[in-house]
């Protein structure tokens, strides 16, 4: 290639740890996650922003990876679904997606996850219209969506009883 | 197919001034990248000819939103998420609010802005309409200096606008002082959440002693740019909102205003029906 671009010096902090890669600056964060830096638990499903597979946490709001180029991730605090959980313990909604049958297949579940945790951080105590828009943006064709619903439900009422 | 991702470029700007002597030096070369919502689509698909891109994400010019007792302006990085949280903007221009609300889905939401709204120039876009309603004002910013255009004349054509090469939208106004309105916004979709509109219909109008004394309709996805309704709004001044009569001229004045097509989203006869429909719920809002 006579033209185009090289590849840039990628540093930004991802769940807590500050990372470095090479990459080029238009390739998909969603890529660099998963191929540089081996966090494959981000998932690929549409590519084109509609179905939220890919759904992370960048400097705290939830995007999709697969729209962000990997140039605007330059310094940015990323959370994937391997930063969710604390140490050895689950968060609320990971246990409750587990005991509620939230999760099927799993192709939706960490973005669908990432969803409802940045969901409760916006809105601790969030009305069902709340938890439907908040999880509009992600798609699963297993579940037909009640049980992660009532994941999310049971997730804010055990963190209520445990406060 | 997938892009070849050497091929393209994407610089960060170190402030606006550099950005648009940047795209003033190499005329044409360089174009604004913000939230890529819609170009990172493209990219992926492999249908993004242009290569060369600044990234505009990071400029604080072109961020925030500033009220005044005229006018609140939006810098043209404003996410949605920032226009649906904004207590002034939902009590003085709920159809944008609505707009945004219903674009996309909460990630879409956080990275899509309404200068990438409107410089994407689809007819398809959703706060167009809302921005044509509310006589919205943009101010596009060059090496030479900046200047305002109204947002009414903005769009020329299918995806063609006044737009000219080392130009960017810097933000968007809107008037604050107009009389209390009551107003509507409806998109039709193939699902509530994260469908691109089959129709998007906003209106807004005032009833005077049980006449129509002001009205506004704007409607996207009807034509090959996001348009208002004159015609139709002409023949409803003065009447009475529940005039059955009324109503029927006012859809096919409406209808002749418009030129939906056939597309993977919807048909021309399904949304030119949905757009007479539309206009019937409204007059119902304004007579009720």
């Amino acid at each position: 290639m006579p033209e185009g671009a090289p590849k840039i010096r990628l540093s930004c902090v991802v769940n807590g740890t500050s990372v470095t890669c090479e990459a080029y600056p238009m390739a998909r964060l969603l890529d660099v996650l998963r191929e540089e830096l081996n966090l494959t638990g981000t998932k690929e499903g549409c590519g084109e922003g509609e179905c939220g597979a890919c759904a992370i946490e960048m400097d705290g709001t939830l995007v999709n990876s697969c729209l962000v180029p990997a140039l605007q991730a330059q310094g940015a605090k990323i959370r994937t679904i391997e930063g969710v959980a604390c140490g050895g313990s689950l968060h609320a909604v990971q246990q409750a997606f587990i005991t509620h049958g939230g999760a099927q297949c799993g192709i939706c579940t960490p973005g669908m996850i990432l969803a409802a945790v940045n969901l409760l951080a916006r809105f601790p105590q969030p009305s069902d219209a709340q938890i439907r828009d908040g999880l509009s943006g992600n798609l699963c064709r297993c579940t037909g969506y009640m049980k992660i619903f009532e994941s999310v439900v049971a997730a804010v009422r055990d963190t209520e009883t445990r406060a | 197919m997938r892009a070849f991702l050497p091929a393209y470029e994407l610089e960060t700007p170190r402030d606006l001034a550099a950005a648009v002597s940047r795209m003033a030096s190499e005329p044409g070369v360089w174009r604004a990248f913000a939230g890529g919502t819609d170009l990172m689509v493209l990219l992926e698909a492999g249908k993004l000819p242009h290569k060369k891109f600044l990234n505009i994400w990071d400029l604080a010019e072109l961020r925030g939103i500033a009220v005044s007792s005229e006018y609140v302006t939006l810098g043209a990085l404003t996410t949605y998420a920032e226009v649906r949280r904004h207590e002034i903007l939902a009590r003085e221009f709920p159809l944008l609010c609505r707009a945004a609300a219903e674009t996309g889905s909460v990630a879409t939401q956080n990275r899509g802005t309404l200068g990438g709204n409107i410089a994407n120039a689809s007819p398809a876009a959703d706060s167009p309409p809302a921005l044509l309603i509310y006589d919205a004002e943009i101010e596009i910013v060059s090496a030479g200096g900046a200047r305002w255009v109204p947002y009414t004349s903005f769009h020329t054509g299918y995806k063609k606008m006044n737009l000219q090469a080392g130009e960017l939208i810097r933000s968007i106004r809107l008037a604050r002082s107009r009389g209390a309105w009551k107003q509507y916004f409806r998109k039709v979709g193939t699902r509530r959440a994260q469908a691109i509109s089959k129709i998007c219909f906003a209106g807004a109008g005032r009833v005077e002693a049980g006449r129509i004394a002001e009205v506004r309709i704007a409607m996207g996805s009807v034509a090959p740019t996001v348009l208002r309704a004159v015609r139709a709004e002409e023949l409803l001044l003065g009447q009475r909102p529940e005039d059955a009569a009324v109503l029927l001229a006012a859809q096919d004045a409406l209808g002749a205003e418009i030129a939906p097509i056939d597309d993977m989203r919807s048909t021309g006869r399904y949304r030119r029906n949905v757009a007479r429909n539309l206009l019937a719920e409204f007059l119902e809002v304004l007579a009720s």
